[in-house]
C-alpha cells in the first residue's frame, strides 16, 4: 500500500480519494478490512484527526462502515458506487468539455463519430 | 481535562521585551505546532507556561485555576527542556524514576520498548549520551510521563532521520493510547506539517497566527504566470513573496481567492507548503527579490 501527498488539496481529501483508488482498483475487495485510523496515522505520520475526517468522508459516501470492536470495512457494492460516480464525473469532465470544444471548432456530430472511429483504430495499432 | 488558557502573558527581562502580550488556549487532547524562528521566545514561553521562569504579567490558567505555584495544576504539564536539567551520573534509569515519583503512573513498559527502539540502555548516564542520544532518552522520559500537557521544546535536536521517524511514530501512539495535549517546538516545518494538527506561529515577540493547519493552507496560493497578468489577477490579495524567472512571475499569497475573480488563461493556481508560509510570514526585512 503506497500513498502519495502533495500541496494539491487538503491532507484528509487525498487520504480520501487515494483509499477510495484503492478500493476501486480491488487492492481492499468488498467485506475487506480496511486499516484503522490507529495503523494509517502511525504510518503515516499524519494527525489521527485528519486521517479520521478522510476516513469519514468514505463513510459519509458508503464505501466504508464501521463493525463495533472490529474495525472499518469496505462495503458490499462499493465499487459499482464508485464506478457509477466516475462515469458521472467521465460525463461531466470530458464529454461536456469535448462537445463545447468541438462546437468552437465546428465539429459536426458526423465528424466527431468519425474521430471516435479514428482514435479506437489508432489505439488497437498502438497496442 | 480542561483547556490551558495563556492570557495577555508578556516577559520582559529589564527593559527587553521577550514575549509581548500573547493570549490563546491549548485545547485537550490535541497536537500542537509552536513555531518561530531563532531568538522568538518559543523556550521562554513553554519555560512560563510551566511555571519554570515567572512572567512580567498576564496568567496562565488550567480551566479556572490559575497555574502559580499550584503543585496540583502544574503536575498537569510536563516539559520536555532544551536544557538538560539531570546532575552527573544521572542514569536513564534514574530520569525514568523520578518522572514516576513526581507524576506517578510512569509507562516504564513503553519506556523501555522504546528505549531498545533508540539503542539506549538505561543504565547508560545521561551527561555521557550523545546530543542524539541524550534527545532520544528525554524523548523516553516525555512520552512516557503522565501528563495532560506534554511540552516538548526541540524534540528532534541532534536525532538523525531513523530516529525522528520514531519518534513522529511514537508521538502519535502515546497520543491514541492515552490521548493529551502535545505542543512541539521545532525547526522541521516539513516533517511536523502532517503531524500536528494546530499551529501557533511567533514572530516579533508576538502571535502572528494561530489557526488550524488545514485552514492555513487553504489561504497559501502560489500564482504563476506572465507577470503582468499575474499583477491583474493579484491585485488586493495579501502577498507575501514574490519571484520572478524571465518572465515567469510566481506571487505567494495567503489570502482566501474570491470565486469573482477571473483567472487569466496563462496563469497557473498551485498551493505551498507550511514551511513556506512560514519563511515567507517571518522573514520580516529579509525578503528581497
Amino acid at each position: 500500500m503506497q500513498f502519495h501527498f502533495d500541496e494539491s488539496s487538503p491532507l484528509y481529501q487525498q487520504i480520501a480519494s487515494q483509499l477510495e483508488e484503492m478500493i476501486f482498483t480491488g487492492g481492499f475487495d468488498e467485506g475487506d478490512k480496511v486499516p484503522s485510523t490507529t495503523q494509517l496515522s502511525q504510518q503515516l505520520h499524519i494527525n489521527p484527526a485528519t486521517v479520521l475526517k478522510g476516513m469519514n468522508q468514505l463513510v459519509d459516501k458508503g464505501l466504508i462502515e464501521k463493525r463495533r470492536g472490529l474495525g472499518m470495512f469496505v462495503m458490499k457494492g462499493a465499487q459499482q458506487k464508485i464506478m457509477e460516480q466516475r462515469k458521472e464525473d467521465f460525463y461531466n469532465d470530458y464529454v461536456k468539455t469535448l462537445l463545447l470544444e468541438a462546437h468552437k471548432l465546428g465539429i459536426t456530430k458526423q465528424h466527431l463519430q468519425d474521430l471516435i472511429e479514428r482514435g479506437e483504430q489508432d489505439g488497437k495499432i498502438n497496442s | 481535562m480542561e483547556k490551558l488558557t495563556v492570557n495577555k502573558l508578556t516577559k520582559k527581562y529589564g527593559q527587553k521585551v521577550i514575549l509581548d502580550n500573547l493570549s490563546f488556549q491549548l485545547a485537550p487532547a490535541k497536537i500542537y505546532g509552536l513555531l518561530g524562528r531563532n531568538g522568538a521566545g518559543k523556550s521562554t514561553l513553554l519555560n512560563l507556561i510551566t511555571n519554570r521562569v515567572l512572567s512580567t504579567s498576564g496568567e496562565i490558567k488550567i480551566g479556572s485555576h490559575n497555574i502559580n505555584d499550584d503543585d496540583h495544576e502544574l503536575g498537569k504539564m510536563y516539559l520536555m527542556s532544551e536544557v538538560d536539567m539531570y546532575t552527573k551520573r544521572t542514569t536513564i534509569k534514574r530520569m525514568m524514576e523520578l518522572a514516576d515519583e513526581a507524576y506517578e503512573h510512569f509507562d516504564f513498559k513503553n519506556a523501555e520498548q522504546m528505549l531498545t527502539d533508540f539503542k539506549l540502555d538505561q543504565n547508560e548516564i545521561f551527561t555521557n549520551l550523545s546530543t542524539g542520544q541524550r534527545t532520544a532518552a528525554k524523548l523516553v522520559v516525555a512520552l512516557n510521563v503522565n501528563a495532560d500537557y506534554i511540552l516538548l521544546d526541540e524534540p528532534v535536536l541532534g536525532l538523525d532521520a531513523n530516529h525522528r521517524e520514531l519518534f513522529y511514530k511514537e508521538l502519535i501512539k502515546a497520543f491514541q493510547n492515552k490521548p493529551r495535549t502535545f505542543v512541539l517546538s521545532t525547526h522541521l516545518i516539513e516533517e511536523i506539517q502532517q503531524l500536528v494538527e494546530h499551529v501557533i506561529i511567533i514572530n516579533d515577540h508576538q502571535i502572528i497566527e494561530d489557526a488550524d493547519v488545514e485552514s492555513l493552507l487553504k489561504k497559501a496560493y502560489a500564482i504563476s504566470g506572465p507577470a503582468k497578468d499575474v499583477d491583474t489577477y493579484t491585485d488586493g490579495l495579501n502577498v507575501l513573496y514574490t519571484e520572478t524567472m524571465g518572465s515567469i512571475k510566481t506571487t505567494y499569497v495567503f489570502d482566501g481567492l474570491d470565486e469573482q475573480r477571473v483567472i487569466p488563461d496563462r496563469v497557473k493556481i498551485d498551493h505551498y507548503d507550511l514551511q513556506h508560509l512560514f519563511i515567507y510570514l517571518t522573514n520580516g526585512d529579509e525578503q528581497h527579490d
